[in-house]
Protein backbone atom coordinates (compact mmCIF):
# COMPACT_ATOMS: atom_id res chain seq x y z
CA UNK A 1 0.00 0.00 0.00
CA UNK A 2 1.55 3.11 -1.08
CA UNK A 3 1.23 6.01 1.69
CA UNK A 4 -1.24 7.87 0.22
CA UNK A 5 -3.47 4.85 -0.45
CA UNK A 6 -3.02 4.66 3.22
CA UNK A 7 -4.32 8.59 3.73
CA UNK A 8 -7.54 7.88 1.61
CA UNK A 9 -8.35 4.74 3.49
CA UNK A 10 -7.77 6.75 6.12
CA UNK A 11 -10.45 9.21 5.60
CA UNK A 12 -12.51 6.59 4.15
CA UNK A 13 -13.01 4.67 7.90
CA UNK A 14 -12.84 8.10 9.43
CA UNK A 15 -15.93 9.15 7.49
CA UNK A 16 -17.30 6.04 7.62
CA UNK A 17 -16.84 6.60 12.16
CA UNK A 18 -18.33 9.72 11.65
CA UNK A 19 -21.22 9.22 10.11
CA UNK A 20 -22.30 6.48 12.65
CA UNK A 21 -21.45 8.46 15.69
CA UNK A 22 -23.53 11.02 14.07
CA UNK A 23 -26.66 8.37 13.15
CA UNK A 24 -26.26 7.52 17.51
CA UNK A 25 -26.45 10.80 18.33
CA UNK A 26 -29.24 11.46 16.20
CA UNK A 27 -31.40 8.33 17.23
CA UNK A 28 -30.38 9.41 20.89
CA UNK A 29 -31.89 13.01 20.65
CA UNK A 30 -34.93 12.11 18.27
CA UNK A 31 -37.67 13.22 20.85
CA UNK A 32 -35.76 16.77 21.13
CA UNK A 33 -35.17 16.69 17.10
CA UNK A 34 -39.20 16.64 16.54
CA UNK A 35 -40.53 19.94 15.47
CA UNK A 36 -43.99 19.12 16.55
CA UNK A 37 -46.09 16.19 17.52
CA UNK A 38 -49.21 14.51 16.31
CA UNK A 39 -52.56 14.07 17.55
CA UNK A 40 -52.23 10.79 17.63
CA UNK A 41 -48.71 10.86 19.29
CA UNK A 42 -50.42 13.56 21.97
CA UNK A 43 -52.84 10.75 22.29
CA UNK A 44 -50.44 8.08 23.24
CA UNK A 45 -49.12 10.51 25.88
CA UNK A 46 -46.19 11.08 24.24
CA UNK A 47 -46.17 14.33 24.03
CA UNK A 48 -44.36 16.43 27.09
CA UNK A 49 -46.50 17.11 30.47
CA UNK A 50 -46.93 20.45 31.49
CA UNK A 51 -44.40 22.60 29.00
CA UNK A 52 -44.79 24.28 25.91
CA UNK A 53 -44.69 22.09 23.03
CA UNK A 54 -46.01 21.70 19.51
CA UNK A 55 -48.64 20.29 17.85
CA UNK A 56 -49.05 19.56 13.93
CA UNK A 57 -51.72 18.14 11.73
CA UNK A 58 -53.79 19.19 9.28
CA UNK A 59 -57.13 22.03 10.07
CA UNK A 60 -60.08 20.00 9.94
CA UNK A 61 -63.22 20.95 7.47
CA UNK A 62 -65.48 23.09 9.00
CA UNK A 63 -64.33 23.26 12.54
CA UNK A 64 -62.88 26.56 12.56
CA UNK A 65 -65.27 29.08 14.61
CA UNK A 66 -64.66 32.79 15.13
CA UNK A 67 -65.64 34.58 18.41
CA UNK A 68 -64.47 38.12 17.85
CA UNK A 69 -60.00 37.58 18.97
CA UNK A 70 -60.37 34.04 19.54
CA UNK A 71 -60.46 31.54 16.95
CA UNK A 72 -61.42 27.67 17.74
CA UNK A 73 -60.56 24.86 15.27
CA UNK A 74 -59.56 21.63 15.67
CA UNK A 75 -56.60 19.20 14.07
CA UNK A 76 -56.48 16.49 12.82
CA UNK A 77 -54.00 13.33 11.68
CA UNK A 78 -56.72 11.75 10.24
CA UNK A 79 -57.01 9.35 13.27
CA UNK A 80 -56.97 11.67 16.40
CA UNK A 81 -57.99 15.08 17.01
CA UNK A 82 -57.20 17.92 19.25
CA UNK A 83 -59.37 20.94 19.63
CA UNK A 84 -57.59 24.47 19.64
CA UNK A 85 -58.08 27.29 20.95
CA UNK A 86 -56.21 30.54 20.27
CA UNK A 87 -56.26 34.81 20.25
CA UNK A 88 -54.22 36.50 17.96
CA UNK A 89 -53.57 36.87 13.93
CA UNK A 90 -53.39 33.73 11.89
CA UNK A 91 -51.12 33.52 9.26
CA UNK A 92 -52.24 34.16 5.85
CA UNK A 93 -51.66 30.30 4.69
CA UNK A 94 -54.40 29.39 7.56
CA UNK A 95 -56.90 27.10 5.89
CA UNK A 96 -59.37 24.09 6.96
CA UNK A 97 -57.71 21.32 5.14
CA UNK A 98 -54.34 22.43 5.38
CA UNK A 99 -51.44 22.03 7.35
CA UNK A 100 -50.65 23.72 10.59
CA UNK A 101 -48.10 23.68 13.35
CA UNK A 102 -49.29 25.41 16.80
CA UNK A 103 -47.41 25.78 19.98
CA UNK A 104 -48.75 26.03 23.43
CA UNK A 105 -49.87 23.57 26.05
CA UNK A 106 -52.45 20.89 26.75
CA UNK A 107 -55.26 21.91 29.15
CA UNK A 108 -56.79 19.47 31.52
CA UNK A 109 -59.87 19.57 29.45
CA UNK A 110 -58.40 18.54 26.54
CA UNK A 111 -57.90 21.58 25.07
CA UNK A 112 -54.99 23.18 23.78
CA UNK A 113 -54.25 26.36 24.10
CA UNK A 114 -52.29 28.05 21.67
CA UNK A 115 -49.41 30.50 22.19
CA UNK A 116 -48.25 30.57 18.30
CA UNK A 117 -50.02 29.22 15.06
CA UNK A 118 -47.88 28.97 12.32
CA UNK A 119 -48.89 27.55 8.67
CA UNK A 120 -47.56 24.41 7.16
CA UNK A 121 -47.32 24.56 3.28
CA UNK A 122 -47.24 21.08 1.61
CA UNK A 123 -44.80 20.20 -1.15
CA UNK A 124 -47.68 21.04 -3.94
CA UNK A 125 -46.54 23.97 -6.22
CA UNK A 126 -49.70 24.39 -9.03
CA UNK A 127 -51.44 27.16 -11.07
CA UNK A 128 -55.16 28.15 -9.80
CA UNK A 129 -56.47 26.44 -12.60
CA UNK A 130 -54.76 23.41 -12.05
CA UNK A 131 -55.88 23.13 -7.99
CA UNK A 132 -59.70 24.07 -9.30
CA UNK A 133 -59.23 21.09 -11.43
CA UNK A 134 -58.09 19.39 -9.28
CA UNK A 135 -60.67 20.28 -6.36
CA UNK A 136 -63.45 19.77 -9.31
CA UNK A 137 -62.39 16.10 -9.95
CA UNK A 138 -62.47 15.31 -6.16
CA UNK A 139 -66.40 16.57 -5.79
CA UNK A 140 -67.23 14.15 -8.51
CA UNK A 141 -65.61 11.35 -7.73
CA UNK A 142 -67.11 11.94 -4.12
CA UNK A 143 -70.60 11.81 -6.39
CA UNK A 144 -70.11 9.08 -8.33
CA UNK A 145 -69.10 7.35 -4.90
CA UNK A 146 -72.32 8.83 -3.09
CA UNK A 147 -74.91 7.03 -6.24
CA UNK A 148 -72.55 3.93 -6.08
CA UNK A 149 -74.07 3.65 -2.66
CA UNK A 150 -77.27 4.90 -3.09
CA UNK A 151 -77.70 2.30 -6.12
CA UNK A 152 -76.92 -0.73 -3.59
CA UNK B 1 -0.53 9.05 -14.92
CA UNK B 2 -1.93 11.34 -17.33
CA UNK B 3 -4.45 12.46 -14.53
CA UNK B 4 -1.91 14.67 -13.13
CA UNK B 5 -0.94 16.49 -16.04
CA UNK B 6 -3.76 19.05 -14.55
CA UNK B 7 -2.59 18.54 -11.16
CA UNK B 8 -0.11 21.35 -12.04
CA UNK B 9 -1.17 24.38 -11.37
CA UNK B 10 1.06 25.82 -14.46
CA UNK B 11 -1.06 23.43 -16.91
CA UNK B 12 -4.04 24.31 -14.71
CA UNK B 13 -4.21 27.86 -15.30
CA UNK B 14 -5.24 28.49 -18.82
CA UNK B 15 -7.27 25.73 -18.77
CA UNK B 16 -9.17 27.62 -15.92
CA UNK B 17 -9.65 30.66 -17.54
CA UNK B 18 -10.77 29.23 -20.90
CA UNK B 19 -13.84 27.27 -19.09
CA UNK B 20 -14.42 29.97 -16.04
CA UNK B 21 -14.76 32.42 -19.37
CA UNK B 22 -17.46 30.11 -21.04
CA UNK B 23 -19.40 29.30 -17.65
CA UNK B 24 -19.95 32.93 -16.83
CA UNK B 25 -21.34 33.66 -20.15
CA UNK B 26 -23.92 30.57 -20.04
CA UNK B 27 -24.29 31.78 -16.62
CA UNK B 28 -25.59 35.18 -17.15
CA UNK B 29 -27.67 33.90 -20.39
CA UNK B 30 -29.06 31.30 -17.97
CA UNK B 31 -30.51 33.59 -15.42
CA UNK B 32 -31.79 35.80 -17.56
CA UNK B 33 -33.73 32.95 -18.84
CA UNK B 34 -34.88 31.36 -16.00
CA UNK B 35 -35.65 34.94 -14.17
CA UNK B 36 -37.83 35.57 -17.29
CA UNK B 37 -39.44 32.26 -16.63
CA UNK B 38 -39.77 32.71 -13.14
CA UNK B 39 -41.05 36.16 -13.43
CA UNK B 40 -43.41 36.47 -16.31
CA UNK B 41 -44.32 32.61 -17.76
CA UNK B 42 -44.67 30.77 -14.47
CA UNK B 43 -48.69 30.87 -13.29
CA UNK B 44 -49.20 31.87 -9.77
CA UNK B 45 -49.54 29.45 -7.38
CA UNK B 46 -53.39 28.15 -6.04
CA UNK B 47 -52.67 28.62 -2.75
CA UNK B 48 -49.57 30.93 -1.79
CA UNK B 49 -50.18 33.69 -4.82
CA UNK B 50 -47.18 35.44 -6.01
CA UNK B 51 -44.79 34.59 -2.99
CA UNK B 52 -43.73 31.43 -3.90
CA UNK B 53 -41.88 32.93 -7.05
CA UNK B 54 -39.22 33.05 -4.10
CA UNK B 55 -38.33 28.79 -5.06
CA UNK B 56 -36.67 30.17 -7.88
CA UNK B 57 -33.80 31.26 -6.15
CA UNK B 58 -34.49 29.58 -2.80
CA UNK B 59 -34.43 26.21 -4.00
CA UNK B 60 -31.41 26.28 -6.69
CA UNK B 61 -29.28 28.25 -4.17
CA UNK B 62 -30.09 25.52 -1.62
CA UNK B 63 -29.10 22.68 -3.59
CA UNK B 64 -25.66 24.34 -4.09
CA UNK B 65 -24.88 24.85 -0.91
CA UNK B 66 -25.20 21.68 -0.11
CA UNK B 67 -23.85 20.45 -3.55
CA UNK B 68 -20.69 22.80 -3.59
CA UNK B 69 -19.98 21.25 0.11
CA UNK B 70 -19.83 17.47 -1.19
CA UNK B 71 -17.79 18.89 -4.15
CA UNK B 72 -15.35 21.82 -1.51
CA UNK B 73 -14.83 18.25 0.98
CA UNK B 74 -14.08 15.90 -1.86
CA UNK B 75 -11.33 18.03 -3.31
CA UNK B 76 -10.12 18.77 0.19
CA UNK B 77 -10.18 14.76 0.58
CA UNK B 78 -8.28 14.35 -2.28
CA UNK B 79 -5.94 16.91 -1.42
CA UNK B 80 -5.09 15.37 2.35
CA UNK B 81 -4.40 11.96 0.68
CA UNK B 82 -2.78 12.83 -2.60
CA UNK B 83 -0.77 15.57 -1.26
CA UNK B 84 -1.92 17.83 -4.49
CA UNK B 85 -1.85 21.78 -3.41
CA UNK B 86 -4.30 22.28 -6.36
CA UNK B 87 -6.68 20.00 -4.99
CA UNK B 88 -6.63 21.80 -1.39
CA UNK B 89 -6.66 25.40 -3.59
CA UNK B 90 -9.96 24.31 -5.24
CA UNK B 91 -11.56 23.00 -2.03
CA UNK B 92 -10.41 26.78 -1.11
CA UNK B 93 -12.03 28.30 -3.52
CA UNK B 94 -15.51 26.96 -3.50
CA UNK B 95 -15.97 27.96 -0.16
CA UNK B 96 -17.59 31.35 -0.40
CA UNK B 97 -19.29 30.42 -3.46
CA UNK B 98 -21.08 27.75 -0.95
CA UNK B 99 -21.38 30.75 2.17
CA UNK B 100 -22.97 32.75 -0.13
CA UNK B 101 -25.55 30.17 -1.40
CA UNK B 102 -26.24 29.01 2.17
CA UNK B 103 -26.82 32.30 3.02
CA UNK B 104 -28.88 32.87 0.13
CA UNK B 105 -30.93 29.81 0.59
CA UNK B 106 -31.34 30.81 4.40
CA UNK B 107 -32.38 34.90 3.82
CA UNK B 108 -34.61 33.82 0.72
CA UNK B 109 -36.34 31.40 3.49
CA UNK B 110 -36.90 33.78 6.07
CA UNK B 111 -38.19 35.95 4.01
CA UNK B 112 -40.57 33.68 2.81
CA UNK B 113 -41.36 32.14 5.78
CA UNK B 114 -43.30 35.50 7.34
CA UNK B 115 -46.27 35.72 4.64
CA UNK B 116 -46.23 31.41 4.47
CA UNK B 117 -45.56 30.42 7.93
CA UNK B 118 -46.23 33.37 9.55
CA UNK B 119 -42.49 33.62 11.51
CA UNK B 120 -39.11 34.61 9.85
CA UNK B 121 -37.72 31.68 11.85
CA UNK B 122 -38.42 28.66 13.91
CA UNK B 123 -35.60 25.89 15.22
CA UNK B 124 -36.78 23.03 13.26
CA UNK B 125 -34.52 20.44 11.96
CA UNK B 126 -34.50 21.60 8.25
CA UNK B 127 -33.38 25.03 9.36
CA UNK B 128 -31.19 24.44 12.26
CA UNK B 129 -29.07 21.97 10.06
CA UNK B 130 -29.11 24.58 7.16
CA UNK B 131 -27.36 27.47 9.77
CA UNK B 132 -25.08 24.85 11.07
CA UNK B 133 -23.39 24.70 7.14
CA UNK B 134 -23.28 28.29 7.10
CA UNK B 135 -21.22 28.12 10.63
CA UNK B 136 -19.21 24.79 8.92
CA UNK B 137 -18.07 27.06 5.52
CA UNK B 138 -17.51 30.67 7.70
CA UNK B 139 -15.27 27.77 9.98
CA UNK B 140 -13.34 26.48 7.25
CA UNK B 141 -12.69 30.10 5.55
CA UNK B 142 -11.85 31.49 9.25
CA UNK B 143 -9.31 28.12 9.98
CA UNK B 144 -7.65 28.68 6.66
CA UNK B 145 -6.68 32.09 7.01
CA UNK B 146 -5.66 31.56 11.19
CA UNK B 147 -2.77 29.64 10.17
CA UNK B 148 0.11 30.79 8.92
CA UNK B 149 1.82 27.73 6.57
CA UNK B 150 -0.36 27.11 3.90
CA UNK B 151 0.04 23.04 4.07
CA UNK B 152 -0.80 23.59 7.49
CA UNK B 153 -3.61 25.65 7.19
CA UNK B 154 -4.87 23.34 4.09
CA UNK B 155 -4.92 19.77 6.22
CA UNK B 156 -6.92 21.27 8.85
CA UNK B 157 -9.09 22.98 7.11
CA UNK B 158 -9.79 19.93 5.05
CA UNK B 159 -10.16 17.90 8.29
CA UNK B 160 -13.11 19.90 8.93
CA UNK B 161 -14.59 19.88 5.71
CA UNK B 162 -14.62 16.42 5.60
CA UNK B 163 -16.02 15.96 9.49
CA UNK B 164 -18.84 18.16 8.25
CA UNK B 165 -19.96 16.03 5.43
CA UNK B 166 -22.16 14.03 7.97
CA UNK B 167 -24.33 17.47 8.17
CA UNK B 168 -25.23 17.60 4.17
CA UNK B 169 -27.53 14.08 4.55
CA UNK B 170 -29.13 15.70 7.27
CA UNK B 171 -29.91 18.81 5.74
CA UNK B 172 -31.40 16.73 2.56
CA UNK B 173 -33.49 13.91 4.75
CA UNK B 174 -34.68 16.09 7.77
CA UNK B 175 -37.85 16.17 6.42
CA UNK B 176 -38.43 12.99 5.92
CA UNK B 177 -36.84 12.23 9.21
CA UNK B 178 -38.42 13.98 11.71
CA UNK B 179 -41.65 16.66 11.91
CA UNK B 180 -40.34 19.98 10.57
CA UNK B 181 -42.40 22.99 9.65
CA UNK B 182 -40.32 23.19 6.57
CA UNK B 183 -42.32 20.84 3.75
CA UNK B 184 -41.08 18.15 2.16
CA UNK B 185 -38.90 18.11 -1.25
CA UNK B 186 -41.22 19.24 -4.44
CA UNK B 187 -38.37 17.34 -6.63
CA UNK B 188 -36.50 14.54 -5.61
CA UNK B 189 -34.73 11.59 -7.08
CA UNK B 190 -37.08 9.12 -6.02
CA UNK B 191 -40.16 10.50 -7.67
CA UNK B 192 -42.36 12.54 -9.96
CA UNK B 193 -41.85 16.24 -9.23
CA UNK B 194 -45.09 17.80 -7.73
CA UNK B 195 -45.22 21.00 -9.25
CA UNK B 196 -46.19 22.57 -12.70
CA UNK B 197 -43.92 22.15 -15.79
CA UNK B 198 -43.25 25.86 -16.00
CA UNK B 199 -42.30 25.89 -12.37
CA UNK B 200 -39.93 23.21 -12.95
CA UNK B 201 -38.51 24.39 -16.21
CA UNK B 202 -37.59 27.61 -14.29
CA UNK B 203 -36.41 26.21 -10.99
CA UNK B 204 -33.78 23.70 -13.16
CA UNK B 205 -32.66 26.29 -15.51
CA UNK B 206 -32.10 28.91 -12.40
CA UNK B 207 -30.31 25.77 -10.71
CA UNK B 208 -28.21 25.29 -14.18
CA UNK B 209 -27.44 28.94 -14.09
CA UNK B 210 -26.20 28.86 -10.37
CA UNK B 211 -23.88 25.78 -11.01
CA UNK B 212 -22.54 27.82 -14.05
CA UNK B 213 -22.06 30.83 -11.60
CA UNK B 214 -20.44 28.42 -9.21
CA UNK B 215 -17.76 26.59 -11.88
CA UNK B 216 -16.86 30.21 -12.54
CA UNK B 217 -15.95 31.88 -9.70
CA UNK B 218 -14.78 29.19 -7.92
CA UNK B 219 -12.03 29.02 -11.22
CA UNK B 220 -10.95 32.40 -11.37
CA UNK B 221 -10.63 32.37 -7.51
CA UNK B 222 -8.23 29.04 -8.26
CA UNK B 223 -5.97 31.40 -11.05
CA UNK B 224 -5.63 34.40 -8.19
CA UNK B 225 -4.26 31.77 -5.76
CA UNK B 226 -2.49 30.09 -8.38
CA UNK B 227 -0.81 33.48 -9.11
CA UNK B 228 -0.56 34.43 -5.22
CA UNK B 229 1.14 31.11 -4.80
CA UNK B 230 3.58 31.26 -7.87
Amino acid sequence: MKPRHKRLAAIGVGVAALAIVAALVLTAFEKNLVFFFTPSQVAANEAPQGRLFRIGGMVEKGSVKREGVEVRFVVTDTAKTIPVVYRGALPDLFREGKGVVAQGTLGPDGVFQAREVLAKHDENYMPPEAAHAVTEAQKTRQLQKAQETLVK
Amino acid sequence: MKWFWYASPQTFFPLAGTIARWCAVAAAALTAIGLYIGFFVAPTDAQQGEVYRIIFIHVPAAWMSMFIYLVMAFWAALGLALNTRLSAMMAAALAPTGALFTFIALWTGSLWGKPTWGTYWVWDARLTSELILLFLYFGFIALRAAIEDPRRADRAAALLAIVGVVNVPIIYYSVQWWNTLHQGASVSFSRAPTMAATMLAGMIIMALAFWLYSIAVSLVRVRCMIREGA
